[in-house]
């Protein structure tokens, strides 16, 4: 490998043969773009890896801005933000980029981790990939959160407030962690300050490096794809390379470049005409500036955490705490990074599997969805069971079958995947 | 796998449809500078005298039609420039010991609870001698704000058993002209909580105009490249 990287960057002169004998440049562009070989079938859904490398790009920038300009301060934090708004030259529309990527950003990555799950592409030997993207999951939602509080509306506060005192729930330590992680008695000044802290270096820095590994990781092993078949065991006996193989640049670069203009599309389309997406993006209740006096009436996270939110609100206290609902909802994002070890699928791909694993997965798709509707509203929102129900709030119970639902997906797959009918997977890709 | 992506593609719709409560559209329309410019001024004399808009300056009012000077000589307090923000002098904790709460900074009053309420608000004070104020409204129970405009618009009473409002005492403007008078103040109020809102929407057609046209061509050299894979 070193010996083939010397004779790549030996043989280039001039200016490049200058920098390859000092850096690798030429053998690194070759490893990772011009002679990466990506598998030729990616359809649709292989998009949304790219898509979410450039949101997270475009965060970054437009963060960079709003930091000149934004005041981490509870004094004055919710009137830079208007400052911003009114008196920055194209601050609306830089504001309106990050607070629409946010929501943006989890959308990619929703259909990306799908993706994963469909076409098996967390199977071996691609556990490292899947298990940092996790991580890169887990960090954007704390990037999320923390970034959640700057503006310092009331449902930042709020907001804060509650996934705070989460902590509090904790057996023993509680209340001293979540004193710990507010640096006050409730969410305040100091509170705010860590937060943006949290959120324009500690988070991002832990995201840029994930990120990278989750890509090495990938070009070591290389793209799984919608068959769920190793394009590296059949190589062109002479080249060496892949007979189903493409190089990632100039293939892949070209149609993501498609997939980004689309992306940019609906993306401007939010940003110009809806960005707050009928509250959805930018919640009403932001609009008018934290009091720590006045609690609202309705207190919703946004739509990208409403599913976990829903299974914290389902899961009924335990000897008068709240930690299991805590617990059960730490769990339903965790659970993901299980998946290598417990799907025991002969196949990798949604192609060949058989109607039992099919059934479920569409199961937890619907339970996901209807979980994250009932999280954006109050709990009453169907009216109550009868006499014979203990008066118990239908949503609720719904909540409940769904959370169940939504487990019983991980906790069962050692078994519906053994046992499932599959279809004989090809030797090569097919169309 | 096509059904699934209709069905994620049409959530959005489904979860948008379910408002709680359905107020009367406000009829506003933010193009129309002579309307923006009477709401301006009912706002100037009318709120600001309790009420802040401290995220708004007075020279933004340029953007619907006025010039500085007809700004500084119509709508600007004495001791105030133009490029001042729409403050008030009164002292919050005094606001709160004459009204029992501080009149809330208006700003962005409308984005918090959009022009529809906003709309409904004006128009649905009526007398409630069980309230300190003697006002009570049918969007805002028990609020603590009296109606300022009763002068205009009359006393109104609310009939318990249709639930609707009845004009006992008629004030200076008709209910039509009232009604005008309140649509103008909230097409200003929903200005002043997003000027630059008509700006975004038109640069916000360029914008997709210039990605309609990337899109053709990224299209076209995405085609020449993959010709040749089968």
């Amino acid at each position: 490998m070193a010996d083939q990287k010397q004779n790549i960057n030996a043989a280039t002169t001039d200016l490049i043969g200058w920098v390859d004998r000092r850096f690798p440049l030429t053998s690194t562009v070759k490893a990772h773009l011009t002679e990466y070989y990506a598998p030729k079938n990616f359809n649709f859904w292989y998009f949304f890896g790219a898509l979410a490398m450039m949101v997270l790009v475009m965060q970054v920038l437009t963060g960079i801005f709003l930091t000149m300009h934004y005041k981490p301060s509870a004094a004055e934090a919710f009137a830079s933000v208007e400052y911003i708004m009114r008196d920055v030259f194209g601050g609306n529309i830089i504001r309106y980029m990050h607070s629409t990527g946010a929501s943006m950003f989890f959308l990619v990555v929703y259909l990306h981790m799908f993706r994963g799950i469909i076409y098996g592409s967390y199977r071996a030997p691609r556990e490292l990939i899947w298990l940092f993207g996790v991580g890169i999951f887990l960090t954007l939602m704390g990037e999320a959160f923390f970034g959640y509080l700057l503006p310092w509306g009331q449902m930042s506060y709020w907001g804060a407030q509650v996934i705070t005192s989460l902590f509090g729930t904790v057996p023993f330590i509680g209340p001293d962690l979540m004193e710990w992680l507010r640096g006050d008695y409730l969410t305040s000044d100091a509170t705010l300050n860590r937060f943006f802290a949290f959120h324009v270096i500690a988070l991002p820095m832990v995201l840029l490096g994930l990120v990278m590994v989750h890509l090495v990781a990938l070009h070591e092993v290389g793209s799984n794809n919608p068959d769920g078949v190793e394009i590296k065991e059949k190589k062109d006996k002479k080249t060496g390379i892949p007979l189903d193989g493409i190089p990632f640049h100039p293939y892949y670069t070209v149609k993501d470049t498609v997939g980004i203009v689309v992306f940019l599309i609906v993306f401007a389309a939010i940003v110009f005409f809806a960005p707050e997406m009928g509250g959805y993006f930018l919640e009403h209740n932001n609009f008018i500036p934290a009091n720590p006096l006045v609690t609202p009436e309705h207190i919703a996270p946004v739509w990208y955490f409403t599913p976990y939110y829903s299974i914290l609100r389902a899961v009924p206290p335990v000897l008068n705490s709240q930690f299991p609902g805590v617990a059960a909802m730490g769990l339903s994002v965790m659970v993901f990074a299980l998946l290598p070890w417990i799907d025991k699928s002969p196949v990798k791909s949604i192609r060949y599997r058989g109607k039992l694993y099919k059934g479920w997965l569409a199961a937890f798709v619907v339970s996901f969805l209807v979980l994250g509707y009932l999280g954006t509203e109050p709990s009453n929102l169907w009216g109550q069971l009868g006499e014979w129900a203990g008066g118990a709030d239908r949503a609720t119970v719904v909540a409940r079958i769904f959370t169940a639902i939504y487990f019983l997906f991980f906790l069962l797959m050692p078994w519906y995947t053994a046992r499932d009918k599959t279809k004989p997977v090809p030797e090569r890709v097919t169309k | 796998m096509k059904k699934l992506l209709i069905i994620i593609a049409l959530l959005p719709m489904f979860t948008f449809a379910n408002t709680a409560e359905k107020l009367e559209s406000a009829p506003i329309d933010p193009s129309d500078k002579a309307s923006l410019q009477r709401g301006a001024r009912t706002f100037v004399n009318n709120c600001l005298n309790c009420h802040s808009a401290n995220y708004m300056r007075y020279n933004r009012l340029v953007d619907i039609g006025l010039t500085e000077k007809e700004i500084e000589e119509n709508l600007l307090f004495a001791g105030k420039k133009v490029g001042d923000t729409m403050s008030v002098a009164m002292n919050p904790k005094d606001a709160k010991k004459w009204f029992g709460v501080t009149p809330p900074d208006l700003t962005v009053e409308t984005r918090a609870r959009g022009v529809d309420w906003f709309y409904a608000y004006m128009r649905g004070f009526y007398k409630d001698e069980s309230t300190a104020s003697g006002w009570n409204n049918v969007v805002f129970d028990k609020v603590a704000m009296p109606h300022v405009l009763y002068q205009l618009q009359g006393e109104q009473v609310l009939n318990h058993e249709t639930h609707a409002l009845e004009l006992v005492k008629p004030g200076k403007l008709n209910p039509e002209e009232y009604n005008a008078f309140v649509a103008d103040l909230t097409n200003y109020m929903a200005f002043m909580a997003e000027p630059a809102k008509q700006q975004r929407k038109s640069l916000g057609i360029w914008v997709l105009l210039f990605l309609g046209v990337l899109l053709v061509l990224v299209k076209k050299v995405k085609a020449a490249y993959w010709k040749d894979i089968k």
